[in-house]
């Protein structure tokens, strides 16, 4: 807003310059037909004066309507209207003003003229504000089109970041450091779990629906890194029926809410932990709980619906169209996440 | 012989320091703890000169569990998250390990201690922990040997006590070194107010605002408390609830 007004000031000036050169060569001429200066001169300013607000007027109809090649037609129909109406008006006007009979005779018989310089004039403005008009739209197109890719740009690498889960790398990490003195057979194992976790994380697709089975396998890769971490704290139980394991999922669904549950158990209790995950097909669903134990006096209600759950109920809504597939609640001192994914038949 | 705790939820992570702390003779491992709990209570038993400090722990984390102690010991953070540097080093943390970090960092950290600490710590630890507060959901606070966790929902309102303040909820009041313009800055002011230098409210809690005199308010908490609001207090309470 604020950058637009010293460009406006600009085209303001150089219309004002433009005109009185126009202006001072046009009072110029009239005198030199016979006439007085003050006639010369009060043609001149009603006659600029006029031009200019015809040249305003299709200025501000060309930068709401921005006309297209194929209705020019139009556009030009404009200018020529606009142009017999100022022409029109500088004659009534110049008529009452300079009571004259060789004025008058003069204005009669040079009125074609000066039509047809009016006509140049708007047709002139016209011009330029369809040029302008068309260049800046080209311009907000094009940095319409890189927003876009930037934000898509950003998305992807937030996700990207999201997969790699950093906090959870560098504690694995960490946790081989301190294996490798003591233990270097531990260590190794730990090492291959997580290059497998990892590889499974980085080549999996978003999109992609994969079996329970898959993905169980996947998780059990994880819950295998994380119990190295956290020593004897941390138990799982994995409860899946034998018909649900062939139903499908998006990849690396379960992992996130694992990870929440593990992060909240862990976190908000001293005690050993067990995270239960049971499988069911209901329906035409494939219903899974993972229950965490936590302490309701202390749990912070921001805490229970982390960004992981956000980011897994939003994923689910992409895939399947609907809301709330993602579930939670408490039940005394456990916290259920409850995920239901349709199967399509 | 320079006495040190290890305090790590993960095993692993405590094993690491504990190895690469073998080729210092001097110093010795008093105790390892799982938790800030643990944590709290080894500190005020072997009064260590050293501790060794991860941040996300179960129930309080590394700066919560130094805010319980009244003269904290020298601190090197152990952990994974790169975010907490500053808030660690406004702590006077000695050092900021980040995980895994090698034996030459360890190293580094080690001998810079060992240089320089004959220069004591000035000011307390907890007093000048996060000058910049994040919005705090619970405050961890010491009643005799326990530690308490007080969600933000049950302060009644915070009240200016000496060098302290007390913390009034529904289980009584609880006594923290901080001070009111902290707590102003870390809770969440549409729902606390400091209506008065002495005293910050729980909005949750007012029931009606009294006339005590010209010009001067009372505000009536639902169990029966009586604040006095100072006239800028009066102001921003009726800013706050829009009246």
């Amino acid at each position: 807003m604020f950058k637009s007004i010293p460009f406006a000031l600009k085209v303001v000036i150089t219309y004002l310059a433009w005109a009185i050169f126009c202006g001072l060569y046009q009072a110029r001429t009239i005198a030199r037909f016979g006439f007085s200066w003050d006639e010369a001169l009060k043609d001149t300013a009603i006659t600029q004066f006029i031009i200019a607000i015809a040249c305003l007027t299709i200025n501000k109809s060309l930068r709401v309507a921005k006309p297209t090649f194929k209705n020019l037609s139009g556009a030009f129909f404009q200018v020529l209207a606009i142009t017999a109406f100022a022409t029109m008006t500088q004659e009534a006007l110049l008529e009452e003003v300079i009571k004259s009979i060789n004025y008058n005779t003069f204005l009669k018989n040079a009125l074609h003229i000066r039509g047809f310089y009016n006509g140049l004039m708007i047709l002139l403005i016209s011009i330029i504000t369809w040029f302008w008009g068309y260049f800046r739209d080209q311009q907000e197109s094009i940095s319409r089109k890189e927003d876009a890719e930037r934000l898509s740009r950003e998305a992807e690498l937030a996700n990207l970041r999201q997969q790699l889960q950093p906090h959870f790398l560098f504690n694995s990490l960490n946790s081989i450091s301190a294996l490798v003195g003591s233990q270097p057979e531990r260590a190794r194992n730990m090492i291959q779990q997580l290059s497998d976790f990892l590889r499974g994380t980085l080549k999996k697709d978003d999109k992609q629906l994969i079996t329970l089975k898959e993905e169980l396998a996947h998780l059990q890769l994880y819950l295998d890194i994380e119990k190295v971490r956290f020593g004897h704290r941390l138990e799982t139980a994995i409860h899946a029926s034998d018909e649900s394991l062939s139903l499908a999922l998006p990849s690396l669904l379960l992992q996130p809410i694992v990870e929440n549950a593990i992060k909240f158990g862990l976190y908000d209790t001293l005690d050993d932990i067990e995270i239960d995950l049971s499988a069911r097909k209901e329906n035409n669903y494939l219903i899974m709980e993972v229950k965490n134990p936590f302490d309701p006096t202390t749990a912070s209600p921001k805490k229970g619906t982390g960004f992981g759950l956000q980011s897994v109920d939003r994923r689910l809504f992409l895939v399947y169209g609907q809301s709330s597939l993602l579930t939670i609640k408490q039940d005394g001192n456990t916290f259920i996440t409850t995920l239901k994914i349709p199967q399509l038949a | 012989m320079i006495k040190t705790i290890l305090i790590d939820d993960e095993p692993l992570a405590r094993s690491i320091v504990r190895e690469y702390l073998q080729g210092y003779s001097e110093f010795e491992i008093l105790q390892e703890c799982s938790n800030g709990f643990e944590g709290v209570k080894a500190i005020s038993e072997h009064q260590p000169d050293l501790i060794f400090l991860d941040i996300q722990m179960p129930k309080i984390n590394g700066f919560e569990m130094l805010e319980l102690i009244e003269q904290p010991p020298a601190v090197i953070f152990t952990t994974a998250f790169d975010e907490y540097a500053i808030k660690a080093f406004e702590a006077h943390a000695i050092d900021y390990l980040l995980k895994p970090f090698s034996k030459e960092r360890f190293d580094k950290a080690m001998h810079s201690w060992l240089a320089n600490r004959g220069n004591k710590v000035s000011a307390p630890l907890a007093e000048s922990i996060s000058t910049q507060p994040e919005e705090h959901s619970r405050i961890v606070v010491k009643k005799g040997n326990n530690i308490v966790i007080v969600p933000v929902q049950q302060i009644h309102f915070i009240e200016a006590y000496d060098d302290y303040v007390k913390i009034h909820t529904t289980d009584g009041f609880y006594l923290k070194k901080k001070t009111m313009s902290f707590y102003e800055k870390a809770l969440d002011a549409t729902q606390f107010v400091r209506v008065h230098r002495s005293y910050i409210m729980n909005l949750q809690e007012l029931t009606r605002i009294e006339p005590l005199a010209k010009d001067s308010y009372l505000a009536l908490l639902k169990n029966g408390t009586k604040i006095p609001l100072s006239q800028t207090g009066y102001a921003k309470l009726k800013g706050v609830l829009g009246i």
